[in-house]
């Protein structure tokens, strides 16, 4: 997850709001009272909601790709069961989200479209390929614990909608968190070969998940005022501290290294200090060039529109029993 | 000492472990197939519904391989059935392996499916091998919400628009030569049907028809006549792409022979 859209710059200032309304408004949140969708909310606040919860949403969703790459190729029955049932949940949040940003007066047609145009984002750790089976495992294990970092504190967003969604989502996550990584000990248990296939998939997959959390605090130029929000509740470089303070250990228990020659336990603070992300490589992925993004929207773009006609049928199926329904009525009448 | 016991005790023990096989492979194959929609479906709540579709059918090929399994008492297991055999051994219906198709195909393939298997669970119920009935008992509920899903989509597509219904009766007629298979007996099922164990699928074919008819009537599409029907599946000569289906299923178990996952 997916908090990216919190450090894009809203450029639009928003418009001359009622000073009482704001300050009523902001009392609210601050008594942490939930605002619900007919409730008045700023202009600014209402934007910055529908863009964190689509792009949310829309990571959801192209992050069924990676992981659906392997429903096919799952080594045993019980493992292709759960990666179906996980893949399931993931298109599951994508639907609870679509549904709370519809609250906010946005579609599901239109935040669809706007992913696939690229206008919108998506997590970009999504761009990442899936090439071994201990992908599936790292996935689940970095990448869906990366977003519960994210993810719980949003159960206590200001925005009712948003924070039930999370709840719900959060639960899934973790059993998912907790599955990939007894998918992973299990292959570092069985044998060398498979523990090398993790620790390749630890080696690609460590610093993306490190980048999930967004952009260093002293580039994070959104980030306040999401905090008075009550949108975001944690600083991007305090989650990420508590994830790497959480997996660390989890990595060494798998008997594995983390790619990071500069990571190291400081014994005063109890914090695990990591080296330099590479920024040059997220930016240049969010930007379009990582090594999955075209495939990524293609493929959502191929789904999108090879089911236009299915879409349409049952459009217009719908529209005919109203038709008939109607006919038959007057006919009674 | 439970019914299942004392049949695998008996002469038919050989035919009790082909037929849980057949079962098992109908659901693994069908499950393969639909789990290739993921992520790819025309819509998210098809996406989400396929998949659910398709883990009901692991999940019944887990019960029926696990069941085989311990009939034939050589120690294999789920996972040694399904991704350790060959093309020749496997004995579902040539039905559910056919490809996905369009999403129609993907529809009309399950309605005829599982149009057929609600009512086969539903007598399976019955059956004398205590362990098939309680995995029947479970499959009948999920083919109901099978059948519900692929009969409204059956009809949405049918009575939609010109480019839908055409599509849905091209998947009719392209998926239906492979149905009269779903109603073939040879000596083994014979056999197990007469020791109360098995369904006789023919004893199904009036419901089948029936289902079909009414979600035929109501999505304006035809049935098509009797005519010749694709055989050979029982057998384990499937369709040139089966062995592409096996070649991703059974990858890894192939790739890494005796690993634990």
């Amino acid at each position: 997850m997916y908090t990216q859209a919190l450090n894009a710059r809203d450029t639009e200032t928003s418009a001359i709001e009622d000073a009482e309304r704001l300050a009523a408004f902001q009392a609210r949140v601050d008594a942490e009272d939930k605002i619900e969708p007919n409730d008045w909310m700023p202009e600014s606040y209402r934007k910055t909601l529908v863009r964190q919860i689509s792009q949310h949403a829309h990571s959801e969703i192209v992050g069924m790709l990676p992981e659906g790459n392997w429903i096919t190729r799952a080594p045993t029955l019980k493992r292709k069961a759960a990666l179906l049932a996980k893949v399931q949940d993931e298109g599951g949040h994508g639907l609870y989200l679509y549904s709370a940003a519809e609250t906010l007066g946005v579609s599901r047609e239109e935040l669809t479209g706007q992913l696939l145009s690229g206008k919108a984002k998506y997590s970009s750790i999504f761009n990442y390929p899936t090439p071994t089976w201990a992908d599936i495992g790292a996935i689940g294990w970095l990448v869906d614990g990366a977003a519960i970092m994210n993810q719980i504190p949003l159960c206590r967003c200001s925005y009712g909608p948003y924070s039930r969604a999370m709840i719900r989502v959060c639960k899934e996550e973790s059993f998912h968190q907790r599955q990939g990584y007894e998918l992973l000990l299990e292959m570092c248990r069985s044998s060398e070969e498979q523990k090398e296939m993790v620790q390749d998939a630890l080696n690609r997959w460590w610093w993306p998940s490190l980048m999930m959390f967004g952009p260093s605090d002293t580039d994070s130029k959104h980030s306040a005022q999401s905090m008075a929000w009550k949108i975001k509740r944690f600083t991007n470089d305090e989650l990420r501290q508590k994830f790497v303070d959480a997996t660390v250990p989890q990595a060494h228990y798998l008997g594995l290294t983390l790619p990071d020659p500069d990571l190291k336990l400081n014994e005063e603070t109890g914090h695990w200090e990591y080296g330099e992300i590479d920024w040059e490589e997220f930016s240049r992925v969010i930007a379009g060039n990582g090594p999955c993004n075209r495939e990524r929207l293609a493929a959502r773009r191929k789904a999108h529109e090879a089911g236009a006609w299915v879409r349409e049928a049952a459009l217009a199926h719908a529209q005919k029993r109203r038709d008939r329904r109607e006919a038959a009525r007057h006919a009674a009448e | 000492m439970t019914a299942s016991d004392t049949i695998a005790a008996t002469d038919l023990k050989g035919d009790l472990f082909a037929y849980a096989l057949r079962l098992a492979d109908d659901a693994a194959i069908l499950g393969q197939r639909l789990g290739e929609w993921c992520g790819h479906a025309p819509t998210l709540e098809e996406d989400i519904g396929l998949a659910n579709i398709a883990l009901d059918h692991i999940g019944q090929a887990r019960a029926l391989y696990t069941h085989a399994a311990e009939i034939e008492g050589k120690g294999r297991n789920e996972d040694q059935l399904c991704f350790l055999r060959k093309e020749r051994e496997f004995g579902n219906c040539l039905l559910v392996e056919q490809p996905n198709g369009d999403f129609a195909q993907t529809i009309l393939r399950q309605l005829f499916f599982s149009a057929f298997m609600l009512p086969f669970w539903r007598k399976l119920m019955a059956s004398q091998d205590a362990t098939l009935a309680a995995i029947a008992a479970k499959a009948e509920k999920e083919a109901t919400y099978h059948v519900r899903h692929s009969a409204e989509w059956t009809i949405r597509l049918g009575d939609g628009t010109v480019e839908s219904h055409a599509r849905a009766q091209e998947a009719v007629d392209i998926l239906w030569p492979y149905t009269g298979e779903l109603f073939e007996a040879d000596d083994l099922v014979s056999r197990l049907v007469a020791a109360g164990i098995a369904v006789d699928p023919e004893s199904l074919r009036e419901e089948w028809r029936a289902t079909l008819r009414q979600v035929f009537d109501e999505a304006t599409l035809t049935l098509p006549p009797e005519g010749w029907f694709q055989t050979g599946g029982r057998s384990g000569l499937h369709s040139e792409g089966f062995g592409h289906l096996l070649t991703e299923m059974q990858y890894m178990q192939r790739a890494y022979p005796g690993m634990r996952w």
